[in-house]
């Protein structure tokens, strides 16, 4: 019985050794690697590291785009005892380097010479690196550090290893217990630096096991591998169940042809945070916009039929035949076909976590007959403790607890949790630690209860729930997403909490806003232009006006401004995983937020941005505020 | 897992600082206009050389002289890939078949064919298979197009145009059309490759990009490049060596460094004044 992840590897090698594991498209073509490949890989490239001395106490550190040389990093790692840390790509300099010398690593395996010339702009810096391993040669010519080593260089070092150490590998590999440590796991936090979740190979095997036996999946079944692996919720899917089910990853070809290669593979199973479903959503109804005058008819016909019978469904009505027939129409004729073009034609299981999705998202995609639910966890519990079943999706809840999940509210109304999938601990931190472990449950900081069918609703993030100035409690994230279910609209803060009247502050979308100013000649020249266009004003506060019937009247939105810039995760005002550090925008746009509770009809704002380069530029502009009568 | 090239790039034979090419005193007219006068340069293999000069100086002329779309009154070019062939009379086709590629100044594709197409199209010169073998599409002529589609991709993954394969390349930015002519010529394979204003008309992050990719085609693949630009910063950072034009005639020739240096060219820049060349680097800094 295999204890530990790379033990899972090596039982499908021998098991099903010619069986497809892993794919990359490269070359335009799905590149595939066998069970037996993949696992060579791993023995080899484990054996490198261990000739130029890991040891089990050290740390492997892995930045870049989802590739098979990462998770072959990771399981080599794991199986010569150390453990591994996933680092995204866009992460500045600073929290890399805090990264690298607070977790021991001795090792860094990037992808490419983009990487390559981020670490030795912090070479000076490091303690204990010993070696930085690019997987993708290009444009590497010309380095000349000794440190810098080629990725097929450390395998080959593995296999001269191998010839004087024969044995050595398949010894370590069985010496693997469950309770040691697999992977650090970097959490988002608010504010400084971020901390690493201890996570056993134990913790990560039962969470898979465990949502697995809700929603099995089958070895012969395809994943698409393309949010950064450095997530939680990627090394859910890609490590955790991959390997347990022994299903085929699949990897794009480059960040911009995601889309592309996921029609080809058409998944089985998707997990996404809201931002990918959200755009989707967007994408449908922008191209729809665009399209003849008959498909959109075709379109308006069939939406509402399958809103219909998602709402039966989410009220557990069983369809009449009539309706059923009408509906297998609409699908016949209009929902495939959409789905075929997001490539979600095959797909089973769909999964949204990471933050909240909003309701109209979810009705959407169960009117296409996309069975998406939600879930909810943490990366301390390895991703996912809360999951909806099949035939309970409530889009209002986040479902109910996975097997060997307890879950309880303490009587300031946080969610505490307890299971094996739980955290050994912040690494190193043993502050945080005590902070977030107390009696064996996991505090999780968010604000939530149960509805009367035992279904957790999760308000918020407990500091962020705001009591509106009638006295209701009131969650910003649920009128942020109400806004966001506008195309046009991609990021909203809501505030309200500590002022008289609620009110947004919005960035539109950049690339659907552009196209509707296209197709109503309105000309425009940058982001903070368009954004200030009146017409844009108005087109937005349509959507608001939308939003605010649904809303109760205190928690409508009064006032609103639209950004001149993106919030953006390279100045700290999103998480890597895109949510909003709500008060650090607070702080940040302060003069915005109190001109949004004077009586002005405009602010001027300068403010320092960021550039990928790490270079900054000073803006100054004026934003128009707009009010809403209610 | 990427792959090494499979196929080279290059086509040329000769060992890098030998003469590739051997322009010998030039001479085009256009009526009495005399767009290029006793030039006479040397290409050497595996080298960058800029050709600079203000605008009318004769540096495109001098481009379509070598890639045969004119031919001079007078004088000889040269060129050495195998045997020596004089090409100064050669048709257009006839040159890029001995390895000479170029790409223009206003981009020249079939814009409503897809950038693989595009890209395919380039090999088009290499490939053997007759019009009938390839409308059947068996046997040789389907390894052979098989075998260049495989070429293709090390292009597509050298230009990192991977996001843009199925696109018509009517509908790209102007500064990705720019990188598929470029991939075009490369298609071909050349031994010498001839890029009129490659960067002209680009923003700062697309002209990186493209010198970048003109350093890898050079360093990785060793093709002799000839570029010209009207950026100096660009010029300077990546040629090896510069020639300058003014009026048809060819008025200075070195390193970025000694280029600057000369009388000759600092005056054609800065006029009579006396001063320092623009462009150049001083090694103070």
């Amino acid at each position: 019985m295999a204890e530990t992840l790379p033990q899972l590897l090596f039982e499908h090698a021998s098991a099903t050794p010619n069986k497809i594991a892993l794919r990359e498209r490269d070359f335009g073509i799905w590149q595939a690697m066998t069970w037996q490949q993949y696992a060579d890989h791993v023995k080899y490239f484990a054996l490198g590291l261990v000739s130029m001395g890991l040891s089990p106490q050290e740390t492997i550190a892995i930045i870049g785009d989802n590739r098979p040389e990462w998770v072959i990093s990771e399981l080599a790692a794991q199986s010569a005892g150390a453990k591994s840390v996933g680092i995204y790509q866009d992460s500045v300099v600073t929290e890399m380097v805090y990264i690298f010398n607070h977790a021991d690593v001795s090792f860094i395996v990037v992808e490419d010479q983009e990487q390559v010339d981020k670490i030795l702009e912090m070479w000076d810096e490091l303690k204990g690196v010993r070696k930085v391993i690019y997987y993708d040669p290009k444009g590497m010519r010309n380095y000349t550090e000794d440190f810098l080593m080629n990725f097929p260089d450390v395998e080959e070092a593995g296999r001269a290893y191998e010839r004087e150490h024969a044995g050595w590998f398949e010894q370590r590999l069985a010496q693997g217990k469950a309770s040691d440590l697999a992977i650090l796991s970097t959490t988002s936090g608010t504010t400084g630096n971020p901390k690493l979740a201890m996570l056993t190979h134990h913790s990560m095997m039962s969470m898979g096991r465990n949502l697995m036996s809700i929603d099995p999946l089958r070895p012969q079944d395809e994943f698409v591998s393309f949010l950064p692996l450095a997530w939680i919720g990627e090394q859910m899917m890609c490590m955790s169940c991959g390997l347990q089910v022994g299903f085929t990853v699949n990897f794009p070809e480059e960040p911009e042809t995601i889309q592309h290669d996921i029609r080809e593979i058409g998944p089985r199973v998707m997990f996404s945070p809201p931002r990918i479903w959200e755009n989707l959503v967007s994408q449908v109804q922008v191209k729809i916009q665009d399209s003849t005058k008959f498909k959109q008819r075709m379109y308006n016909w069939a939406m509402p039929i399958g809103y219909q019978m998602a709402d039966l469904h989410f009220r557990k009505e069983k369809p009449s035949a009539g309706m059923k027939l009408k509906y297998f129409l609409a699908d016949w004729l209009v929902f495939q076909e959409i789905k075929d073009h997001l490539g979600l034609r095959h797909l089973i299981r769909a999964y949204t976590g990471g933050a909240a999705l909003g309701p109209d998202v979810f009705r959407f995609f169960h009117a296409l007959g996309v069975t998406l639910k939600q879930i909810y966890g943490q990366t301390e519990i390895n991703g996912i403790a809360v999951v909806h079943r099949d035939d309970d999706v409530k889009f209002q809840t986040v479902g109910t607890p996975i097997p060997e999940t307890d879950i309880k509210i303490d009587e300031s109304g946080e969610i505490l949790m307890r299971s094996p999938a739980m955290m050994e601990g912040y690494y190193r931190n043993p502050e945080a630690t005590a902070e977030t472990l107390i009696d064996g449950w996991l505090h999780s900081g968010d604000a939530g209860y149960f509805d009367e069918d035992g279904h957790l609703i999760v308000i918020d993030r407990a500091k962020d729930v705001m009591t509106l100035h009638d006295g209701t409690k009131f969650s910003p994230q649920f009128i942020e997403n109400k806004l966001k279910f506008s195309p046009h609209v991609k990021e909203a803060v809501v505030f309200g909490g500590d002022w008289p009247f609620v009110s947004a502050m919005i960035n539109i979308d950049f690339a659907n806003v552009g196209k509707w100013a296209e197709t109503n000649q309105i000309s425009y020249t940058t982001y903070t232009d368009l954004a200030q266009k009146p017409q844009v004003y108005e087109l937005v506060r349509k959507h608001i006006e939308q939003a605010n019937v649904d809303l109760p009247p205190a928690a409508r939105i009064q006032r609103f401004v639209l950004l001149h810039k993106e919030l953006d995760a390279d100045d700290a005002e999103l998480t890597r995983t895109r949510k909003v550090r709500r008060k650090l925008v607070a702080q940040r746009y302060a003069d915005i937020i109190s001109a949004l509770y004077s009586q002005n009809n405009f602010v001027d704002v300068e403010t320092v941005i960021t550039y990928q380069d790490g270079r900054t530029a000073r803006l100054a502009t004026r934003l128009a505020i707009q009010s809403l009568q209610n | 897992m990427p792959s090494e090239f499979v196929s080279t790039l290059n086509s040329s034979t000769l060992p890098p600082g030998e003469i590739q090419l051997q322009v010998e005193n030039l001479q085009l007219n256009f009526g009495g206009v005399a767009a290029l006068s006793n030039i006479s340069l040397n290409i050497y293999q595996s080298e960058i050389l800029a050709i600079i000069g203000p605008n009318g100086a004769g540096k495109t002329s001098l481009l379509n002289c070598i890639s045969g779309l004119y031919h001079p009154q007078r004088g000889k070019i040269t060129y050495f890939n195998g045997a020596a062939h004089e090409t100064t009379h050669l048709q257009p086709h006839q040159i890029a078949k001995l390895g000479i590629a170029r790409s223009f100044q206003n981009i020249e594709l079939f814009k409503h064919m897809t950038v693989l197409d595009n890209l395919l199209s380039g090999c088009h010169i290499h490939m053997k298979s007759s019009l009938l073998a390839s409308l059947i599409y068996w046997g040789a002529a389907q390894r052979e197009h098989l075998q260049y589609r495989r070429f293709v991709e090390d292009i597509i993954d050298l230009l990192e145009i991977e996001a843009i394969r199925y696109q018509t390349v009517g509908s790209l930015s102007y500064g990705l059309q720019k990188r598929v002519e470029l991939g075009r010529a490369l298609a071909m394979k050349p031994a010498l490759l001839l890029l009129d204003e490659p960067m002209a008309g680009m923003n700062s992050e697309e002209k990186e990009d493209m010198a970048r990719f003109i350093l890898d085609i050079n360093e990785e693949h060793g093709v002799t490049t000839v570029l010209i630009e009207h950026d100096m910063g660009v010029v300077m950072d990546i040629s090896d060596r510069i020639a300058v034009l003014n009026f048809g005639q060819k008025i200075g020739e070195g390193t970025p460094d000694e280029v600057g240096r000369q009388p000759a060219v600092i005056q054609a820049y800065l006029g009579e004044e006396q001063g320092s060349f623009p462009f150049i680097k001083t090694t103070s800094e």
